[in-house]
C-alpha cells in the first residue's frame, strides 16, 4: 500500500510535469501576447509592451522562461522562507491571491454538483436496475439519453433565460391554481405508480395516495405561505427527526430487530434536543461552532444509540450517527431557509441570481451569506448536475444489474434473506465499486467544465480566470488553473485506485 | 479480476471497457423467452437445420432489431440530407434560395415564418439574424461544419487511438509503458482545457486543421480501451498458432486481432463523435472555436448571445439541432455496442 502510493506519487509527478510543459509551451504559442495594442501608438504602448516583457519574462527564450515559472511553483512546495506565488500575470501582479478568490466559488460549484449527481444518480440507478425493462426504466434511459446529448452551454442559457425568470416572478406572488396543484399531483402519483411497480391494484393504490399526497402537501404549503417564509420550524424538524429515524432503520436494518429502531429513535430524540437548545445558541454562528455543534451531537447521538443498542450496540451506534448527521443536515437546511425572508427583500425580491457567485457588498449574518452562496448556486448546479445525473444513472444501473445477476446475490436470496438484506447489503456495496472510478473522472472533468459554467453564469472564478488567460496569450493564470485540475485529476486518479483495492479484496495493490 | 503486480494498468483498462457499456441496455439472457420461442418453431414447423450466419450478419440483425438506433440512424441522415441538399455544397447549388452570409432588410422583425399546419416554409423559416441574414441557411451551413468537424474528430482519433492502444497492447515493455505514459499526460489534461488551448492556434486555419487537432486530443480513451482488449487477446490461442507459423508482428495486429476488436473500436468511435459535436459547439461558444467565416452550431449560438431575450429563435434552432445531432449519433452507438455484444442473445419482441 505504502509502496503503492509512494510509487504512483512519483509517477504522477513527471506525468504533471510533462503535462505541464505541453500546457506552457502550448499556451505561449497560441498567439501575440500583444495583440490587444495592435491599434494604439505613442508612449503607452512602448510602456505597456515593456511592463509586459518584464512580467511575463519575454526577453527570456521559452525554454527559460518555462524554467522561471517552475522555479516559481517550486518555491511553493519548498517549505521556508521563500514567497510563493505561482508566478506572475501579464500585469506584474502575483498569480496566486488571484487563484485563492477564484477557486473557493469554482469549488463550491463543483463539489455541489458532484455531490448532487452522484447522490441522485445512483438512486435513480438502483431503482432502475431493479424494476428493468419497465416503463420507468425505459423513460430514465431516454430522459438520461437526452441529458447526455445536451450541450451545456444551452442548458445553462436555458435555465438561465426561462426558469429563473419565471421562478422568480412565481416566488414573488407564490400561487397556484387549484387545477395546477391537481395535474401536479397526479404526475406524482403518476410517477411513484412506475418508480413502486407491481400487479395494476397496487400501482393505483400507490398512485392513489402519492397524488393525495402530493397534493396535499402543496396545499398546506401554499396555504399557510410557506413559499414566503420558509424553513422547518420546531414542528417539521420533530416530523421530519421521526422520519429520518425510521427511514435509516428500514433501509439499513429493517424492523425486525427492535432495539435498533428504539435506538434510532431516541437518537433522533437526542438530535432534536440539539436542535431545541441550539436556537438561540445559533443565531450568527461561525463555521467553527456549527461542526462542533454537528460533532457534539454526533457523538452524543452514538453513545446513546450504543447504549439503546443493547446486544445490538453496534449497528444501533452507527445507524444512530447517521441519524444524527441526517438530522444536523436538515437542521443547517432549516436555518438557512429561515434567512431567506430577510435575504429576498435586500435581493429586491429577486431571489435566484442568474449571475456571479455572491452578491457584492452583502453583509448579514452566517446563514444569509450561505443562503446567499446557495441560491447563486442553484441555477449552474441544476445545469451541471442535470449532465452528470446521466452518467451516473447509466452507470450504476448498469453495475447494480452486473452484480444482481451474480451467483452471490442467488446464494443471498436462497438462504432466505430478506429483499432489502440482499439489495442493500450484497448488491448495493458491490455495485458501487466502479462508481468510485467514475467519480474520480468525473470530478476533474466537472472541473475543467467549469470553464463553461463560469462563462455562461458569469462567474468570476477559476474558469473565467482561465479563458482570460488565453485570450491574452498569460501563461501565469492558465498555468495555475492547469495546476489545479491537473493535481485533481491525477489525485483522484490515484484515489479511485486506493479506494478500489479496499473495496474489492480479490484486487491488490503493490 | 486479479491484478498482476507488472500489470499494474490492466483491471483499470477492465474497468474502463465495462464502463464503456455503460449506455447499454443491459441484458440478460432470457431463457425463459427463449425456449419458449424454440418450441414455437419447433411445433409450427419440422425441425430444420439453424441456418449458418456470419459474424457481420449477427452483428447487422442485432442492429436492426435496435428501435432505438435505427430511429437514431434516420434522424441522422435526415439531418445530413436536409442541411447538405438545402444550401448546397462545395460550389453544388441547392434546393433553398438563399445564401448564409447574405444580408438583407429583416423582414417582420426576423420572425420565423415557419408554420407546420399548414406546412409552410415562407420567407426566413427560421427567421433571420440580427444582421438579416436568413437563419435556416444559417443554421445549415453550422450543421454543415459541426458534422465535418465532428467525423474528422472521430475518424483521427480512431487512427490515432486504435494505433496506439494496438501497439501498446500488442508490444507491451518499455512500448507499452512508453505509449501509455504519453496517453496518462493527455488524458491529465481535461478535454475542453487543452482544446481551448489548442483551438487558438489552428482554428484561425480553417475548420479542417481544427478538427484534426481536436482528434489529437480525443484518441486517449480508445487507446486505452483497445490496449485492454489487446491484452486479453494477445494470450488466446489464435495468436499463439499464428505465431506458430511464423506470421509478422504487422499481420499478427492487423489480420488476427484487429478484426476482433472492431466492436469497440466503432462504439468508441461512434461515442466520440457525439463528444465532438458537443465539444465543437462548447469551443465555438467560448470563442475559441470556428472562426469567421465559417460558422457553426455553436458559433451561431455565440454570435447571438445578446439577442436571446428578444429574439430566442436565433438560440433555440441551433441548439434543437446539436441536441438532435447528438442524441441520435448516441442511440446509434448504443444500438452498435449491442450488436457487437456477443453476449447479446435476448430476444427482443
Amino acid at each position: 500500500m505504502f509502496y503503492f502510493i509512494v510509487k504512483r506519487t512519483i509517477i504522477s509527478f513527471f506525468i504533471m510535469l510533462a503535462a505541464t510543459t505541453l500546457m506552457y509551451f502550448l499556451t505561449i504559442s497560441s498567439g501575440d501576447p500583444f495583440e490587444d495594442l495592435g491599434e494604439t501608438s505613442g508612449p503607452e504602448k512602448a510602456a505597456t509592451i515593456a511592463a509586459r516583457t518584464a512580467a511575463m519574462n519575454l526577453d527570456q527564450p521559452p525554454l527559460m522562461r518555462y524554467y522561471l515559472w517552475l522555479q516559481d511553483v517550486g518555491h511553493c512546495i519548498v517549505p521556508g522562507g521563500v514567497s510563493c506565488t505561482l508566478g506572475q500575470d501579464r500585469t506584474g501582479a502575483a498569480v496566486l491571491p488571484q487563484l485563492e478568490n477564484a477557486i473557493g466559488s469554482t469549488l463550491r460549484l463543483v463539489v455541489v454538483a458532484t455531490v448532487i449527481a452522484l447522490v441522485v444518480g445512483v438512486i435513480v440507478g438502483i431503482v432502475t436496475a431493479i424494476r428493468q425493462y419497465t416503463t420507468f426504466d425505459y423513460s430514465i434511459t431516454f430522459l438520461s439519453f437526452v441529458l447526455f446529448s445536451l450541450p451545456l452551454f444551452w442548458l445553462s442559457t436555458l435555465l438561465k433565460q426561462y426558469l429563473a425568470i419565471d421562478l422568480n416572478t412565481w416566488l414573488a406572488n407564490p400561487r397556484f391554481s387549484y387545477a395546477a396543484i391537481l395535474v401536479i399531483g397526479v404526475i406524482a402519483g403518476g410517477i411513484w405508480a412506475l418508480v413502486v411497480g407491481g400487479d395494476r391494484r397496487r400501482r393505483a393504490i400507490v398512485f392513489g395516495i402519492a397524488a393525495f399526497a402530493t397534493a396535499f402537501s402543496l396545499w398546506l404549503l401554499l396555504v399557510t405561505g410557506w413559499f414566503v417564509t420558509p424553513g422547518l420550524g420546531p414542528v417539521g424538524m420533530l416530523v421530519s427527526a421521526a422520519s429520518v429515524a425510521f427511514l435509516w432503520t428500514a433501509l439499513l436494518a429493517g424492523f425486525r430487530r427492535r432495539k435498533i429502531l428504539y435506538a434510532a429513535l431516541a437518537a433522533a430524540a437526542v438530535s432534536y434536543a440539539a436542535y431545541l437548545i441550539s436556537i438561540p445558541l445559533l443565531t450568527d454562528p461561525t463555521w467553527l461552532t456549527v461542526l462542533l455543534m454537528i460533532g457534539v451531537a454526533v457523538v452524543a447521538a452514538y453513545v446513546v444509540g450504543s447504549v439503546v443498542g443493547g446486544q445490538y450496540r453496534q449497528q444501533a451506534g452507527r445507524i444512530s450517527a447517521v441519524v444524527a448527521v441526517s438530522m444536523a443536515l436538515l437542521m443547517f437546511l432549516d436555518r438557512l431557509l429561515q434567512a431567506y425572508p430577510t435575504l429576498s427583500a435586500k435581493a429586491g425580491g429577486r431571489p435566484i441570481p442568474t449571475t456571479g457567485s455572491q452578491s457584492a457588498n452583502l453583509s448579514g449574518t452566517f446563514w444569509e451569506i450561505n443562503l446567499d452562496y446557495a441560491l447563486h448556486l442553484v441555477l449552474p448546479t441544476i445545469a451541471l448536475t442535470l449532465i452528470s445525473f446521466a452518467t451516473y444513472t447509466r452507470y450504476t444501473r448498469a453495475s447494480q444489474l452486473d452484480v444482481m445477476n451474480q451467483d452471490y446475490i442467488r446464494t443471498a436470496r436462497a438462504k432466505g434473506l430478506s429483499e432489502r438484506t440482499v439489495l442493500v447489503k450484497h448488491a448495493f456495496r458491490n455495485a458501487m465499486i466502479p462508481i468510485t472510478t467514475l467519480m474520480a473522472f468525473d470530478f476533474a472533468g466537472v472541473l475543467g467544465g467549469a470553464v463553461i459554467t463560469e462563462s455562461v453564469f458569469g462567474w468570476n472564478g477559476m474558469g473565467k480566470m482561465f479563458i482570460d488567460g488565453i485570450n491574452n496569450v498569460d501563461p501565469g493564470p492558465v498555468m495555475a488553473f492547469f495546476l489545479v485540475v491537473g493535481t485533481a485529476a491525477v489525485l483522484f486518479n490515484m484515489l479511485a485506485d486506493i479506494a478500489y483495492a479496499f473495496l474489492d479484496p480479490r484486487i491488490t495493490l503493490s | 479480476m486479479t491484478k498482476h503486480p507488472e500489470q499494474s494498468g490492466d483491471s483499470r483498462a477492465q474497468v474502463e471497457l465495462s464502463e464503456t457499456t455503460l449506455l447499454s441496455q443491459d441484458t440478460d439472457i432470457s431463457t425463459g423467452t427463449r425456449t419458449r420461442a424454440q418450441t414455437d418453431r419447433i411445433q409450427s414447423s419440422r425441425i430444420q437445420p439453424t441456418e449458418a450466419k456470419s459474424q457481420g450478419k449477427l452483428v447487422r440483425e442485432r442492429f436492426l432489431r435496435h428501435k432505438g438506433a435505427l430511429a437514431g440512424m434516420g434522424l441522422l441522415l435526415l439531418i445530413i440530407l436536409l442541411s447538405f441538399s438545402s444550401i448546397g455544397f462545395a460550389g453544388l447549388p441547392g434546393w433553398w434560395n438563399k445564401d448564409y452570409d447574405v444580408l438583407a432588410a429583416r423582414f417582420n422583425e426576423g420572425r420565423p415564418t415557419l408554420t407546420l399546419w399548414p406546412f409552410s416554409l415562407g420567407e426566413h423559416p427560421f427567421g433571420q439574424d440580427v444582421l438579416g441574414r436568413d437563419y435556416f441557411a444559417l443554421t445549415m451551413r453550422g450543421i454543415q461544419t459541426s458534422l465535418i468537424i465532428a467525423f474528422i474528430v472521430g475518424l483521427v482519433a480512431m487512427v490515432i487511438g486504435t494505433t496506439v492502444g494496438a501497439v501498446a497492447g500488442y508490444f507491451r515493455g518499455w512500448t507499452e509503458a512508453f505509449l501509455m505514459r504519453i496517453t496518462d499526460v493527455v488524458i491529465t489534461i481535461p478535454t475542453v482545457v487543452i482544446a481551448a488551448v489548442v483551438a487558438g492556434i489552428v482554428a484561425k486555419q480553417g475548420i479542417v486543421p481544427f478538427a484534426i487537432f481536436l482528434g489529437l486530443v480525443t484518441w486517449t480513451g480508445l487507446a486505452r480501451l483497445v490496449r485492454g482488449e489487446f491484452l486479453s487477446l494477445r494470450e488466446k490461442e489464435f495468436v499463439e498458432s499464428a505465431k506458430s507459423v511464423g506470421a509478422s508482428s504487422a499481420r499478427i495486429i492487423f489480420r488476427h486481432i484487429l478484426p476482433n476488436t472492431v466492436g469497440v473500436i466503432i462504439v468508441s468511435t461512434t461515442l466520440a463523435i457525439s463528444g465532438a459535436i458537443l465539444l465543437e459547439t462548447a469551443l465555438s461558444y467560448l470563442g475559441l472555436g470556428v472562426v469567421a467565416p465559417d460558422t457553426s452550431l455553436g458559433k451561431a449560438i455565440n454570435d447571438n448571445r445578446s439577442a436571446l431575450t428578444v429574439r430566442p429563435w436565433l438560440f433555440l434552432w441551433p441548439g434543437a439541432f446539436i441536441v438532435a445531432i447528438a442524441l441520435a449519433v448516441n442511440f446509434i452507438g448504443d444500438g452498435l455496442r449491442d450488436a457487437f455484444d456477443p453476449k447479446q442473445t435476448r430476444i427482443k419482441q
